[in-house]
């Protein structure tokens, strides 16, 4: 029995003093075959779940195995449902909470970055106000003519949504971003 | 064993060795190769169908009357397709289905070829798992890991598509691997429950008051072990016990703490013991909206037990205190054992009251309905039905609308797997093929489809099927001449504006029977009823009976549209004015 519930009539009426929508992190590790994206989105989409990034590669080679990295809101509820949603999928074999583990661990947040591309054109006062505020954030210039940079930027989700809005009036023309990638703080593995 | 064989041969090779001895099917271009091998064979018997969703429902059929894993081979694009509602309907009810399609080459796979369709794209929100099988290689691997998939942790359909250039090679088959829980890298589903949790839940039940036990499908799935189990635990406990439609049989309708099935069309003892109740104990349910009502309003005073294999169905409309993951057999195993080794008593007092307090209920007589001495009341047909049968070993499957209601609430299940229903998916023509299916794995037994008139005409030509292979299947038609189901709803949603659900043509039931070969029945008088019913079953073929029953009938009791446990419509409280206010504004828009 979860005590804290011992005294109410039912946990039912518990679950809605946290109806509030959480944003959490989740770790996937799934078999690297055909298909096995598409049955991870389409429960998103069959269910009415969000997803707010998403992001997968091949991280063991020789298991064949794929690490997906969802970040996603809801209510606890929702979150937990999704979570064992996603876990009896045939080809996934871990499920991880990344933000319920941080949280266990007496942390904020799981680690988290997120890499983007910043194309930026323009001339004079507005190209050097440009690079001034690369330099600022740690982007770096990777690629460059008289009229325009690309910039390199590695960050939290935050950091980079504040280095693009402040990129905007300086001539933003593309932004391409790879997502959330993240592990959690510590010695322990998945 | 491993050896060289074609594609095709390793189907069949594998469905030997999965121990399959059925497979119910429809042949086409994309699976020729595997129709050449069943004609070459022995010991595999292949009953064709008439339409592939036939094939489907009759493998369910066969599935949930044998507890065996039910097998169907259709051809690639509209095989497939067909296939959808039978694989979708095995979903939802966890039937364990094994489905293999016939796909185009795999060279043509993407281009749009005569009969393509992306089989498992369309497939993979209906099924468990799916496969594509590019490799003669892998071709044995996934057959077997197909059967391991259906049929552990909570069933299910899965899909094999086979391309036929697939079907043609020749590579190494391999048997089946002997453990294949210990040996999958992946999907190896929790069947003992968490020792700790099943304490705690005897804990909580010694000390209930007022106790239910509410199980469903999932007892049935975890074999008739776990139904001894269930009657057991009820023994030891005299707790009152309800089930969900898919539960009927886990628990004998004539035990003495039988309460009748809950939710819509449930009891009304069952939903106000749900209501009232301080401790309930789910056991393979998993808390479906027709079974629920409000939810906000579900059973608000009780601790909540929730035994089920798949933890996606803890806390997923109704939050419970102590989640119990776990097969059932294995968890009321243990919970039995515990149960007994503890000194803990049930409070025998408080139970005593609590039964005082459900025998009130059941005097409310909640399926009373008016008798007629003119017309047949569809109720008294299928009472009439039951009385008739109860001493055969009968297997009963029904379409859906208003006569699967009056099914399971009036004819008494005494066992597991004799009822064959669609319950999560209401696949209207699911009845006549589920019958065959069940037919063909219990030659001797009496196969029952409890009809409707609209229903049964979305797989009639499973008749045709019936006769080929002898197999005497009954359809018991309860023919008022509408949905009746649609025109209860529409009484009760659009002020009884009839749209569409009169039927206008129906075709006559007795010229079809004879017209496929079988034989037609008319009875229209309640004093020819049973006269015809005796008629009906000893005749050794197939059968319409054409039952005209009264066609204005409702069926009661009913939890209106957004309406909780203890707000149920009695039938004798159902006037016109009450049923045209039955239902709010916000319970309107559900389903």
């Amino acid at each position: 029995m979860n005590a804290q519930n011992v005294d109410a009539p039912s946990a039912y009426f518990l679950a809605e003093v946290s109806n509030e929508i959480e944003t959490h992190t989740l770790a996937l590790l799934v078999d690297n075959e055909p298909g096995v994206l598409a049955r991870v989105i389409g429960l998103f989409s069959g269910r009415g779940y969000n997803i707010d990034s998403l992001t997968v590669s091949e991280t063991e080679h020789e298991k064949h195995l794929s690490r997906i990295t969802i970040v996603t809101t809801g209510t606890p509820m929702i979150i937990e449902q999704i979570r064992h949603q996603l876990d009896r999928l045939v080809p996934v074999h871990r499920v991880t909470d990344l933000t319920v583990r941080a949280l266990r661990a007496n942390q904020d947040k799981p680690l988290e970055r997120e890499l983007a591309l910043v194309k930026v054109t323009g001339t004079g006062e507005m190209r050097l106000e440009a690079l001034r505020l690369g330099d600022a954030f740690r982007a770096t210039v990777i690629d460059a003519t008289t009229e325009h940079f690309v910039f390199e930027i590695t960050g939290r989700t935050s950091k980079i949504e504040q280095f693009i809005a402040i990129m905007k009036p300086l001539g933003l023309v593309e932004v391409s971003r790879t997502g959330v990638a993240a592990v959690q703080r510590g010695t322990e593995g998945l | 064993m491993t050896r060289e064989m074609t594609g095709a041969e390793m189907v069949i090779q594998a469905l030997k060795d999965q121990g399959v001895d059925t497979i119910f099917g429809y042949p086409g271009g994309a699976v020729l190769p595997i129709y050449d091998e069943i004609i070459q064979q022995e010991g595999l018997e292949h009953i064709l169908v008439r339409h592939e969703q036939g094939a489907g429902h009759a493998a369910e059929g066969y599935a949930r009357s044998t507890g065996k894993p039910g097998v169907a081979l259709v051809t690639s694009g509209p095989g497939a397709t067909n296939m959808v509602t039978a694989l979708t309907d095995a979903m939802l009810d966890s039937i364990p289905l094994v489905c293999i399609t016939g796909q185009v080459p795999t060279h043509l796979i993407g281009n749009d070829a005569f009969q393509e369709c992306d089989t498992v794209g369309i497939t993979r929100p209906c099924t468990k798992h799916n496969w594509l099988v590019r490799n003669v290689d892998d071709l044995a691997r996934v057959l077997h890991e197909a059967f391991y998939v259906a049929t552990s942790g909570r069933p299910g359909p899965v899909v094999v598509d086979i391309p036929k250039d697939v079907q043609f090679a020749t590579g190494t088959y391999q048997g089946p691997t002997p453990n294949p829980a210990a040996a999958h890298k992946s999907y190896r589903p929790q069947l003992k429950g968490d020792a700790a949790s099943i304490r705690a839940a005897v804990e909580l039940m010694a000390n209930a008051k007022k106790p239910i036990l509410y199980t469903g499908g999932g007892v049935v799935n975890s074999g008739p072990q776990a139904c001894q189990l269930l009657r057991e635990l009820v023994s030891l406990t005299g707790f009152p016990v309800t089930s969900t439609l898919m539960g009927l049989g886990a628990y004998p309708a004539s035990g003495e703490n039988w309460l009748g099935m809950l939710g819509m069309h449930g009891t009304y003892e069952a939903n106000m013991t749900m209501h009232d109740c301080d401790v309930m104990v789910c056991i393979g349910a998993r808390f479906d909206d027709r079974i629920t009502g409000r939810t906000d309003a579900f059973s608000p005073n009780s601790r909540k037990i929730h035994i089920d294999i798949d933890p996606s169905s803890i806390n997923k409309t109704i939050n419970v205190d102590l989640p119990i993951i776990g097969d059932v057999g294995h968890v009321l195993e243990d919970l039995v054992r515990i149960w007994r080794s503890s000194a803990l008593k049930t409070d025998k007092p408080a139970l005593k009251d609590w039964w005082t307090q459900i025998d009130a209920w059941r005097a409310r007589n909640s399926l009373a309905y008016k008798p007629s001495s003119d017309v047949i009341m569809p109720q008294y047909a299928i009472q009439r039905l039951y009385e008739l049968t109860k001493h055969r070993k009968t297997f009963i499957s029904t379409e859906v609308g208003q006569h699967q209601m009056w099914a399971a609430q009036f004819y008494g299940f005494e066992e597991p797997n004799h009822w064959l229903t669609s319950g999560g998916l209401g696949t209207m023509g699911y009845g006549l093929p589920a019958a065959i299916g069940a037919q063909v794995a219990h030659r001797d037994a009496l196969c029952v489809d409890i009809a409707g008139d609209a229903s049964i005409l979305m797989n009639i030509q499973e008749m045709s099927t019936a006769v080929q292979f002898g197999l005497p299947v009954k359809v018991f038609i309860l023919n008022n001449q509408y949905m009746g189901m649609v025109r209860q709803w529409q009484q009760l949603l659009h002020g009884n504006r009839l749209s569409h659900s009169y039927t206008d043509s129906l075709p006559d039931f007795v010229k079809l029977a004879e017209a496929y070969g079988g034989v037609g029945f008319r009875v229209q008088k309640p004093e020819d009823l049973d006269g015809a019913i005796e008629e009906m079953i000893a005749v050794d073929k197939p059968v319409l009976m054409d039952c005209r029953v009264a066609n204005l009938a409702n069926c009661f009791p009913m939890i209106p549209s957004g309406k909780a446990h203890n707000e149920m419509l009695l039938p004798d409280e159902a006037n016109d004015e009450v049923l045209a206010n039955a239902i709010s504004a916000e319970g309107k828009s559900l389903v």
